[in-house]
């Protein structure tokens, strides 16, 4: 239960989601914030006005997807990191993850990287594709990151390198 | 020597600083003091990006936001900042003693704004005096200001915002975090703080505590165990984990001592942290002198903090006699509704209730008690 946890489940994840068909156009922005706290920065980062407008700071921030392109603007200003872009249509056999990231060492484009999942639990490996890192995103890098299609919606972390003590 | 101002501010914090940056164009004098040797209070640790709204700055990391109130208050030639400076106590004849880089000064000001943050709780367990058992902010100043990481192997005590965040922050200076313990059933924080630190395989265990410490002259362990619906430890629950660290991130008490010695009538509110002034909707004390903002006045976060700040300090200016008293009329207004709909919501709850008890106007005096001074 995400309250004892802080890992979503499904069940949590369900009203996050676009629907499959969505889901197959192209890049979309999953937003994974379950609390209603006073915040708005991801509606006032969208270039597409494809969040709702908030009534109130306190509501929890709702998506049209149709409007997002997955661009991945709201990524790096999202103050909870809660903010993912999944492309299903990235290759036949491999979808994208921009994923927000603040750790050293960053990764570098074209290397490998341990996926993880909302648990920490290893999936895989995936493909750095980029790191995204300039001023504006006030050191919330983004990490595109290829994965095979079935890992899309579990990866939501990656380890670089070796741990601390090698590094 | 005594030194004269009209508006005093003790404590550097978000609160402080803001209350004083409403005294800009006031054409009144100013002095604002900080026990540290820099301006920013909690702030400046706070290298996570802040929740709240776009007009509060909401997106950039709190040591950003310290930077640039620090730099807008460079800017006020009618306030001097006093660094190293703790005010030691609060006299007859409305004097305020105050230890300033190693000397001591009398201070005599029309109003007194008491912004003087909170200080951590501490936890009760067998050898809570070991070495490498650590409050969270002192963690924070060691590794965001110091540059010093307090262990390598750490369990953090506490689910809440705080706990939750210095989690992080440990992680991102390569420590590891072997997992976060609540005593709650529930995470207090916020889910989007926990799911950040779940991602990267730290265990959060509710429900749980710290039964003891061991260790040889420092930590080198700590004996957790369960408890049950009456917050008492289960025997044989207990497990062992090996960390040479333990953070506490058990809550934090508002610091209410100078208001205390002026007279201020207090109330205990658990929801605010503890003993804390009656105010009114101005943030003024039953003192008339003394007005309280931020975690003083109840444990809050730095954007309430802020506001409150700025509450205090256009209420204290104008009552003061400030210019242009009319724009900072409607000024203030804007800063009460902006306190209000930040605290509207599920997680203001408890910031609501703790305030309905602290009211000096309304029904305060009721399921507290109270003394005066």
């Amino acid at each position: 239960m995400l309250a004892k946890t802080g890992i979503p489940t499904p069940d949590d994840l369900s009203s996050k989601l676009p629907s499959e068909e969505r889901l197959q156009q192209g890049p979309v922005a999953i937003v994974e914030c379950f609390t209603p706290i006073p915040c708005d920065p991801c509606y006032h980062s969208c270039p597409f006005k494809a969040f709702q407008v908030f009534q109130d700071i306190n509501d929890l921030p709702v998506l049209d997807f149709t409007k997002c392109t997955g661009c991945g603007a709201c990524i790096a200003h999202c103050p909870g990191l809660a903010i993912f872009v999944v492309d299903y249509t990235y290759q036949p056999d491999r979808g994208l993850i921009k994923i927000p990231y603040e750790f050293l060492p960053l990764p570098v484009a074209g290397t490998e990287v341990i996926t993880l999942n909302r648990s920490g639990e290893e999936i895989g490996q995936g493909s750095v594709v980029r790191v995204q890192n300039p001023l504006s995103f006030d050191k919330t890098a983004v990490v595109w990151v290829a994965v095979p299609l079935t890992e899309v919606m579990a990866v939501r972390h990656i380890k670089v390198g070796v741990g601390p003590d090698e590094r | 020597m005594v030194l004269y101002t009209d508006l005093l501010v003790v404590g550097g914090g978000p609160a402080g600083m803001a209350a004083v940056l409403q005294a800009a164009d006031s054409g009144l004098s100013v002095i604002l003091l900080e026990r540290y040797d820099q301006l920013g209070g909690q702030l400046v640790k706070q290298t996570h990006r802040f929740f709240g709204s776009k007009d509060e700055q909401a997106g950039t990391r709190g040591n950003v936001i310290a930077r640039a109130m620090e730099e807008e208050l460079e800017q006020l030639d009618n306030v001097t900042v006093l660094l190293e400076a703790t005010a030691l106590g609060y006299y007859e004849d409305n004097i305020l003693l105050v230890s300033a880089q190693h000397s001591l000064k009398k201070i005599k000001a029309e109003r007194i704004i008491v912004a003087t943050g909170a200080a951590e709780k501490m936890l009760t367990f067998p050898n809570n005096d070991l070495p490498g058992i650590y409050g969270a902010g002192a963690v924070q100043t060691l590794m965001n200001l110091d540059g010093v990481v307090p262990g390598r192997r750490v369990v953090m005590v506490g689910a809440g915002n705080i706990g939750l965040i210095v989690s992080y922050q440990l992680l991102q200076a390569g420590v590891e975090v072997v997992a976060v313990v609540e005593a709650a059933r529930q995470i207090g924080g916020y889910l989007v703080h926990a799911a950040k630190i779940s991602r990267t395989g730290v265990p959060i265990y509710t429900g749980q505590t710290i039964k003891r410490a061991y260790g040889n002259g420092e930590v080198e362990g700590v004996e957790l165990w369960q408890l049950d619906h009456n917050w008492q430890g289960i025997p044989g629950s207990e497990r062992s984990l090996a960390v040479d660290t333990i953070c506490l991130a058990v809550g934090l008490r508002p610091l209410t001592d100078i208001l205390v010695q002026a007279g201020c009538q207090m109330a205990y509110v658990p929801q605010l942290g503890g003993d804390v002034p009656l105010r009114d909707d101005n943030l003024k004390t039953s003192n008339h002198r003394f007005y309280v903002a931020g975690d003083a006045a109840g444990v809050e976060e730095a954007t309430a903090a802020i506001l409150e700040g700025e509450l205090a300090g256009l209420s204290a200016i104008l009552e003061l006699g400030a210019k242009e008293g009319q724009s900072l009329e409607v000024k203030k207004r804007t800063v009460k509704k902006k306190l209000d709909k930040l605290r509207k919501g599920p997680v203001g709850e408890k910031i609501r209730a703790g305030l309905l008890k602290v009211r000096r106007d309304g029904n305060a005096g009721k399921d507290r008690y109270s003394h005066t001074g």
